[in-house]
């Protein structure tokens, strides 16, 4: 019952969502976009950080290919800008999901604070490769992915793109949901509690968080394909340790495990840093301030606000007020 | 064919000698017990016999299969289940998932991503007849974390249970519980299936002599003695090693 509800409230925001954005001016729906594609990387950080319990801090490598992919193949070999963008999308998964495979096979000997490290360094080398080698890549100056598909759906239209994005978005989310429902998806949880106890239960758990990384690699990589064309270029700057620093903190700005979370957390992320950085200059404070606000009060994340709420109900007796109420009301909301 | 073999099975942390040359034969049906001061070995020799840690020499054997080698989750699909000294459930989920968790473990929907769990009706069936054997259906939603610790070595015992086990290895469940908890632990026991051989670690003597069919007595990692319960309580080493010589 309670399941019903839950999906039948995300399902009422997405479809305000695309009733209201369109008619919202072109900013709306560029941010809104560039959003959603961000909503799907952050899910795909969701999967390894909220539900298995890794701390990714490498999905920016994912990103990159995936972008990387895109604008190489339009630019050089003109692939990609009509119909063949859906074999593109699906390289892209390919590529991303690869990509995780192989790094996947040596940051899984790690737990913890040492896994973070080592996807941060992995993370790292594809920046690096994205930086120096300049023949593919561009070097410093990256690539103009210049135009973009046209396949009976003309995405040079910002609304259009819009509505493609938000497919892909809405697509990643019930996919990404059924998984988390499915068997496999709670033995990742279980593995995010005690790992320990899920072998003797039976499980290989290495597998479990291996296929994981992959499929959350795949979901990176799909972004990224949807970045290149939503941005028009890609350089060193998309696969910088910044972007996958920025998706953890989605995620934990929205709820970690709750996979809406990382999409909030996307939303609003992308419009403070629009839209204050019209009006102030130091912008970067607030959205410091809002992370460092969200670590301390609301550990859970903004999804986590309603069980506090009734937790301190709890704890209160029956729907009394005390003091303790007082760190929620002073958390960004 | 014993269900569970241990041919000289040795086990060093470094210098420690932690398990030395240990043989162990358990029947289909066995009830045996190992019991020891602290220190033993008793933990280890589980960590061993479950794949936890790797053996330094020696052999463990399940239904005459050599799984020395094999890593834990392979053995429990054999058929064999433990519980944990310290409980190990899954803090932050219900009675329920913890249960759900430990039937799937041995079924190969594990796998399955693209279809919800809640959809598998006879594993629901499955979890819920378990949880009604202990009284713990109407507790079902509680999130474990809630759970007193008597009800936690409950569940730690029916999350053993849950994959059908053959071979269930027991390590102090009676640890931490009152004498009249621990007497509702020894009925729940005598209650189970007379097919499945346990092996039991347990500081607790009363659970142990009414549980046990045969004690082995573990000191510094070595089996000094195995008898009866009767033998092992009249055993002048057995009170040396627990009171001392004085």
């Amino acid at each position: 019952m309670r399941d019903t509800i839950k999906i039948l409230s995300v399902v009422l925001l997405l479809v305000a969502l695309l009733l209201v954005v369109p008619r919202s001016g072109s900013f709306v729906v560029l941010l809104a976009t560039r959003a959603m594609c961000f909503a799907i990387l952050a899910m795909s950080v969701d999967l390894l950080l909220g539900f298995t319990g890794l701390p990714s801090l490498g999905q920016a490598a994912y990103f990159g290919v995936g972008a990387y992919l895109t604008a190489i193949l339009a630019t050089r070999y003109h692939i990609g800008l009509g119909w063949d963008f859906w074999l593109v999308v699906a390289a892209g998964m390919l590529v991303g999901a690869a990509l995780a495979a192989l790094f996947g096979l040596f940051a899984l000997r790690a737990t913890g604070v040492y896994f973070l490290m080592i996807t941060l360094a992995l993370g790292q080398c594809v920046w690096g490769l994205a930086y120096r080698w300049n023949s593919l890549t561009g070097g410093d100056n990256g690539i103009n992915v210049g135009s973009r598909p046209n396949f009976g759906l003309d995405l040079t239209d910002e609304t259009t793109l819009f509505f493609l994005v938000f497919g892909f978005f809405a697509t990643s989310l019930a996919a990404l949901y059924v998984l988390a429902r499915s068997p496999f998806g709670r033995s990742l949880e279980g593995i995010r509690e005690r790992e320990l106890r899920m072998q003797i239960l039976g499980y290989n758990t290495w597998l479990h968080k291996y296929l994981a990384f992959v499929i959350a690699g795949a979901f990176g990589g799909l972004s990224g394909v949807l970045w290149a064309h939503i941005n028009g270029h890609v350089s060193p700057e998309t696969v910088v340790l910044t972007t996958s620093v920025d998706a953890l903190l989605m995620v934990v700005l929205g709820g970690a495990g709750t996979l809406v979370g990382g999409a909030i957390g996307a939303g609003i992320v992308f419009a403070l840093r629009e839209y204050l950085s019209t009006l102030v200059p130091w912008w970067q404070y607030v959205l410091g301030g809002v992370y460092v606000l969200t670590i301390l009060y609301l550990p859970t994340g903004l999804m986590g606000i309603p069980a506090q709420i009734r937790q301190f109900r709890v704890a209160d007796g029956k729907g009394g007020r005390s003091g303790k109420v007082k760190p929620l009301a002073s958390a960004p909301s | 064919m014993p269900a569970l073999e241990l041919r000289g099975l040795c086990k060093s942390f470094g210098g420690l000698q932690a398990t030395r040359n240990v043989s162990l034969r358990l029947m289909p049906g066995d009830r045996k017990a190992i019991i020891g001061p602290n220190g033993a070995g008793k933990t280890t020799l589980f960590n061993l016999i479950t794949g936890i840690y790797p053996v330094t020499s020696g052999q463990v054997l399940l239904f005459g299969q050599d799984v020395t080698r094999w890593p834990s989750h392979r053995r429990t699909a054999l058929g064999m289940a433990r519980t944990f000294q310290v409980t190990s459930l899954f803090p932050r989920l219900t009675v329920l998932d913890n249960v759900l968790l430990a039937i799937t473990g041995v079924r190969p929907a594990k796998f399955v991503m693209w279809r919800a769990l809640s959809s598998y009706k006879d594993v629901y069936e499955k979890a819920h007849r378990l949880l009604d054997g202990v009284g713990f259906l109407d507790r079902k939603e509680v999130e474990v974390r809630s759970l007193s610790h008597g009800e936690q070595r409950q569940l730690e015992i029916v999350l053993g249970l849950a994959s059908d086990p053959k071979i269930l290895l027991l390590d102090e469940p009676a640890a931490g519980l009152s004498s009249g908890e621990s007497a509702e632990m020894v009925k729940f026991l005598a209650k189970l299936d007379p097919r499945l051989a346990i092996l039991l670690i347990e500081h607790d003597m009363d659970v142990v002599f009414d549980v046990a069919s045969q004690i082995s007595v573990l000191h510094f990692g070595e089996i000094l003695e195995t008898g009866t319960p009767r033998q092992i309580h009249d055993s002048p080493r057995v009170q040396e090693i627990y009171l001392g010589t004085g």
